[in-house]
């Protein structure tokens, strides 16, 4: 049989027949750049060895277009948002299942270069993708590749995380700079094209939670502000806890660059979304502790205190503008759209 | 950042709160009109409100142009989106209006109609020019800082020869709205206006001379930042204080008197006045909109296509119309924030960040329950 052609070759129908085409596409692009332990028994499923401490699950599917964006794509992005999903819970994460939709006429070099950019990642992340899955679609019915990937970690003894455990009198710390990732893919859809120098923050934030958690601070809540961003973590969370927040604008940290291009959109930062940001919620006298520990993490060096937990019947996030009034910070309704006059 | 953060200081915004508060008169009232849809949105995200004494009271105007449109105009584009096979164009907030019979825009998407929420317009003449097979319609809204471009895509369809492209235009203007604002009862209930931003730097400062000199009420033109119209307002109240009514402009790095002289005469080239035009809230003001001017009469897809208007009455639970005129807050009204939210709109002014509704929904309304616990 001649070998795939990495350079002009396309994903056609019989990649996903479950025929002999799909095998080689199996053994000469997956099982070379993701050949984790599980992968590599070649069977239905993997079976993987017993773990010490309590279960996480998390799963996520990726349709981020366009696939290939300033600081990542969507091969890194299916590692790193799952990865951060089991993180959340305060898990250790261990092993990746990957799901592809592919859809016809994909070039194989796209393809293998998403598949590299995820190895990377799972590699980085020191996560094994143990199981996968392939499935082709015909032109026009998805949009290039969508790829789903379920995580599976272990949470320490002690642990306990969840979005309904944020009290009255908590702190509020968010690990860095607002909004990267979502300016990052505006910069590059079409009909809004524009030059930016804006990098996607997408990263994998298992290792700044654990240094969190060996800090020994009582942390309530993990998050990352994903879709709709920091404003609609804090309302989450708000609703989930029965609570309401009280945030200080100037405490929250927005890159200028993001800042200036959500100003010329008419965008407001608190909604973008971010793949590498995480919020927490600790008692208040371990937050000066924790903001520290963030700190001295390369993943958390502009954390800070943005706001505390109050009281409040009607789950309101509230923030302290910089010019010293209040206003709500309320969830997001539809999507964001640039002002038109 | 540079040429913003200058204008949402915090020391200075207290220096012209403390001036506002000292000069203004505790025993008499300020009831100022932000006209643009601009200035509510900022005086909102920015909390403003806490800044002003209680004798100072900013009253929502209309100048918000998916507000004002009425049900009757989207009713029009939904019929023609879902009757004939064009590529139906407009600006993102036009598209969750609601309409007649339960419909929307985006309702009208999910039942078939080809409808595109755009950018700009220059996006929707570019989809004319890259599918020449397919005829593109702009539903063209907005005060005269809108009406610009429109016009330059329309003169470019022109030099093109584009046979795929034509625009509804439902292009309003400022000074006859504020005009009928005025004649409701004389303007006994307004001492003052904020005049448009972006607005102004198309028309300039002069078109409201006559609301001075007429009517006896100062406009101050201000910027979108909240320092703009923390100015405006100290200006506002200073003329009163004095018993002046003059136009005065702290907008002046974007507003000169006479406005972008260039703009209007591209305005002018393809657009003419309607004799009447409907606004929700005002009802039909004279001399209030735009047309296409006969000699683009090919370009206008009212004519190409035949549509006809028919003017369809508010929901009555609604108070846009009340709001629109400044006579009524967002929560006097007995559907805010219950049936109506920015998910759900009953009212014009629940769509648009920059309605009166959803910009107090959005940041305000936390306030007015501690106001009802209290």
């Amino acid at each position: 049989m001649i070998k795939l052609d990495f350079k002009h070759g396309c994903i056609d129908m019989s990649h996903g027949s479950g025929g002999r085409a799909m095998a080689q596409l199996i053994d000469e692009l997956f099982l070379p750049l993701l050949a984790g332990d599980g992968l590599a028994q070649g069977n239905d499923g993997a079976v993987l060895p017993p773990v010490n401490g309590r279960l996480v699950m998390s799963t996520d599917s990726h349709v981020v277009s366009p696939l290939f964006f300033p600081g990542g794509d969507i091969g890194s992005l299916a590692v790193h948002g799952t990865v951060n999903d089991v993180a959340m819970m305060g898990a250790t994460p261990l092993y990746l299942s990957a799901s592809f939709i592919l859809e016809e006429g994909f070039p194989l070099a796209n393809l293998r270069r998403i598949v590299e950019s995820m190895a990377r990642a799972a590699r980085e992340a020191g996560v094994a993708v143990v199981t996968g899955d392939t499935k082709v679609v015909e032109q026009g019915k998805g949009d290039g590749v969508f790829i789903s990937t379920t995580g599976v970690g272990v949470v320490r003894d002690g642990v306990s995380l969840s979005g309904d455990r944020a009290r009255p009198g908590d702190c509020i710390l968010l690990s860095g700079s607002i909004g990267e990732h979502g300016m990052a893919i505006l910069s590059q859809r079409e009909g809004l094209a524009f030059d930016t120098t804006i990098v996607s923050d997408s990263a994998a934030l298992h290792g700044l939670v654990a240094a969190m958690l060996d800090s020994g601070a009582d942390i309530r809540v993990l998050r990352d502000p994903t879709r709709g961003g920091l404003a609609t973590t804090l309302n989450e969370i708000a609703r989930q806890s029965g609570v309401g927040m009280l945030l200080q604008e100037s405490a929250i940290p927005v890159n200028e660059t993001v800042g200036a291009a959500c100003e010329f959109l008419g965008l407001d930062p608190l909604y973008v979304a971010n793949e590498g940001k995480l919020v927490a919620v600790c008692a208040a006298t371990d937050a000066e502790r924790l903001a520290a520990v963030m700190r001295a993490h390369p993943l958390g060096a502009s954390a800070a205190i943005i706001g505390e937990v109050i009281e409040d019947a009607h789950h309101f996030v509230q923030m302290a503008t910089r010019l010293g009034s209040r206003r709500m910070v309320d969830w997001l309704s539809g999507e964001q759209l640039p002002r038109i006059c | 950042m540079k040429f913003v953060d200058e204008f949402r200081d915090r020391e200075l915004a207290g220096n012209i709160a403390f001036n506002i508060a000292r000069e203004a008169d505790p025993e008499r009232e300020y009831r100022l009109m932000e006209f643009c849809g601009g200035h509510t949105h900022a005086i909102s995200r920015y909390g403003l409100t806490d800044l002003l004494p209680p004798s100072v009271r900013m009253v929502h105007g209309p100048g918000c142009p998916v507000c004002v449109l009425p049900v009757g105009r989207i009713d029009m584009a939904i019929a023609l989106a879902l009757s004939q096979p064009v590529v139906l164009c407009t600006y993102g907030d036009c598209l969750r209006v609601p309409a007649s019979s339960g419909m929307s825009l985006l309702k009208a998407k999910a039942q078939g109609a080809d409808i595109r929420m755009v950018y700009s317009v220059t996006d929707a003449l570019a989809l004319a020019q890259k599918h020449p097979e397919k005829q593109v319609v702009f539903f063209a809204i907005g005060f005269e800082t809108t009406t610009p471009p429109t016009a330059v895509a329309l003169l470019q369809a022109r030099a093109l020869g584009l046979g795929n492209f034509s625009v509804i235009s439902n292009h309003v203007l400022t000074p006859a709205a504020m005009h009928a604002i005025l004649a409701l009862d004389g303007g006994a209930n307004l001492h003052g206006f904020v005049g448009p931003a972006h607005v102004s730097t198309v028309i300039g400062s002069a078109p409201y001379a006559p609301f001075a000199e007429q009517y006896r009420k100062p406009v101050v033109i201000a910027g979108f930042e909240p320092l703009d119209v923390m100015q405006a307002i100290l200006m506002l109240v200073r003329q009163i204080n004095a018993g002046r009514a003059e136009v005065e402009n702290e907008f002046t790095r974007a507003v000169t008197p006479e406005g972008n002289r260039k703009a209007q005469v591209l305005v002018d080239r393809v657009f003419e006045l309607r004799e009447g035009f409907e606004w929700r809230g005002l009802g039909t003001i004279p001399r209030s909109a735009l047309k296409l001017r006969a000699e683009y009469a090919d370009l206008d897809a009212e004519q190409r296509y035949g549509l006809v208007y028919h003017p369809v009455p508010d929901s009555k639970a609604c108070e846009c119309g009340a709001i629109l005129r400044g006579e009524k807050r967002p929560q006097d009204c007995r559907i805010f924030g219950t049936a109506c939210t920015p998910d759900n709109p009953i009212g014009s002014c629940m769509v648009s960040s920059e309605g009166a509704c959803a910009a107090h929904y959005t940041y305000g309304r936390f306030k007015d329950i501690a106001v009802r616990a209290a």
